[in-house]
């Protein structure tokens, strides 16, 4: 086991593997997206409040949870790249960036739209989660502006992963000081405690396309890391002779 | 099937065309820049080879 | 070298470069000041944008002196590494005996003592043209003192990873504010809360946690972002 992890760690072996690993991520991802989006469309039953505009969740939600978990891949990535000196991990943190930074616009897009109807505007500052969401797409930036900003490969991976990191720390008390600003919006109704009080008809189709938008992003930042792979070994034997056989 | 969703679906098909373009926009960009290295290290290999 | 030692040289490493930041800044007091001006002017552009309503001014006045705090802290910040990178005092911290880490607070308490002190202290001269009762004013000066000490530390992260970079002050305030939000949070909601005769103490103990936090993990953080930023 041990020595499989530290197969993968290396350049070449990983630029494979990945390769590989692609499509059994994408396309059972796919699979679940599509089955989500049919069913969160067409089969799941209307909220009786929200009516059909509640459909919108079934976007919003893996999206929010999408750019949450592309921030810790960020933060840890970053952490162990720091930690134990493994450039790949560091090419990882760099790739899942941008990825985060499309996912929480898009939770941001989705939740305004979701607001028209429901709060009868655009942005509706009282909701937490969505400035939360907003805050998050600031952090996203200034990463990504930091490491733009340092021509130096190796030093901008260091530095920006203390950034990372300092803003790991910060992302659970920017999203509690929100909630304290203000609790206007509806509580969570996902996990309530005594298991979920959504009807199951409307649940599954939920975690389908949570689940699907993982693996999507899973393969999304695979193939994001192998092209950041080749770019910082672009100088190795090993590029040379994979470009000089034509290999992908 | 109810494609309005009770007024409401301008708003809902919205949202789930732009998830939709949200991916394919991720998908793409990566591959983009895969290609874009690719060929920068193609065009530099045949450079070194031409120049030896 | 026990560690009785250690910590004396620890301590007197802090004070020390402390102690030199502060004479460097009362020889050009421009440094200080200008911040605080800058702070004033801020807080002054508000009425004038909004119209002169003293109702209107005093329930903007706690948002409005945070803002321009959080502001005039951002500007002092970009200069915090600075004439260290320069001139190479940076490059003789990093290979001293004394902690990293331990210089960094030092340098991070004299900016405090010249940036964020000051603006405690000038905080109810601007507060009383917001019409904010003196009992709020004494609240106002304690979050700031807490929010304050909590913004130099975090800024001496930004101000670490930034020093040395082209443009770096636009870049300094992209990495600093979203990370502050918090500290504005709860600084400038628990002043109004006290305007309009609430609960305060829960917003307090935030500040003070938060200060706490980032006291035991900035000077770690800025230490790590120094080294890579002077190589």
């Amino acid at each position: 086991m041990w020595k499989f992890i530290h197969q993968l760690a290396s350049p070449p072996h990983f630029y494979r593997i990945a390769q590989i690993l692609i499509p059994w991520l994408a396309v059972p991802g796919l699979l679940l997206i599509g089955y989500g989006t049919y069913a969160g469309l067409f089969l799941a039953p209307m909220d009786y409040q929200q009516g059909d505009a509640f459909r919108i969740i079934y976007v919003h939600v893996p999206s929010a949870y999408l750019s949450m978990l592309a921030y810790m891949t960020m933060a840890v990535s970053a952490g162990i790249g720091l930690i134990w000196r493994i450039k790949l991990s560091h090419a990882v943190a760099a790739a899942a960036a941008p990825l985060g930074a499309w996912f929480t616009f898009l939770a941001l897009a989705t939740g305004s739209i979701w607001g028209k109807p429901m709060w009868g505007t655009w942005w509706e500052w009282g909701d937490p989660r969505l400035t939360s969401e907003l805050i998050m797409l600031f952090l996203y930036f200034g990463y990504m502006a930091l490491r733009g900003a340092i021509d130096d490969t190796s030093k901008a991976d260091r530095a920006s992963a203390v950034l990372a990191l300092v803003g790991a720390v910060n992302v659970p008390i920017i999203h509690f000081s929100v909630e304290w600003w203000s609790s206007l919006h509806q509580g969570p109704t996902l996990i309530k405690e005594g298991g979920p009080a959504m009807d199951p008809g409307m649940l599954y189709p939920l975690l389908a396309m949570i689940l699907g938008f993982t693996l999507v992003f899973g393969a999304l930042l695979l193939r994001r890391v192998r092209a950041e792979v080749l770019f910082r070994e672009r100088r190795t034997r090993w590029v040379k002779d994979l470009v000089l056989s034509g290999g992908n | 099937m109810d494609l309005s969703m009770g007024g409401y679906g301008a708003y809902v098909w919205t949202c789930f065309i732009l998830a939709g373009v949200v991916l394919v926009v991720c998908e793409w960009r990566a591959r983009l820049r895969h290609r874009r290295v690719y060929r920068d290290i193609e065009v530099r290999i045949k450079a070194l080879g031409d120049s030896q | 070298m026990n560690t009785e030692d250690e910590s004396i040289s620890m301590f007197s490493g802090i004070a020390g470069i402390a102690r030199r930041d502060l004479l460097l800044a009362w020889k050009r007091p421009g440094d200080v000041l200008n911040p605080l001006f800058f702070f004033a002017m801020v807080a002054a552009l508000f009425p004038l944008a909004v119209g002169p309503s003293p109702e209107q001014l005093k329930l903007s006045g706690p948002a409005v002196l945070w803002v321009a705090a959080l502001l005039s802290m951002l500007l002092s910040l970009n200069s915090l590494f600075l004439s260290d990178y320069e001139d190479g005092s940076l490059d003789q911290m990093l290979v001293s005996p004394i902690p990293l880490s331990a210089l960094a607070l030092g340098k991070t308490l004299a900016h405090w003592l010249t940036s964020g002190l000051p603006l405690v202290v000038v905080s109810p001269v601007v507060a009383i043209t917001f019409q904010m009762p003196f009992s709020v004013t004494g609240y106002l000066m304690l979050t700031l003192l807490l929010g304050t000490i909590s913004l130099s530390l975090l800024g001496s992260v930004g101000a670490a990873l930034t020093v040395g970079l082209h443009r770096g002050t636009a870049l300094l305030s992209l990495l600093i504010l979203p990370l502050a939000m918090p500290i504005l949070i709860f600084g400038a909601r628990t002043v109004s809360l006290v305007a309009s005769g609430d609960g305060v103490a829960g917003g307090l103990y935030f500040l003070a946690a938060y200060a706490v936090l980032t006291l035991s993990f900035a000077p770690f953080a800025t230490a790590a972002a120094l080294r890579i930023s002077n190589e």
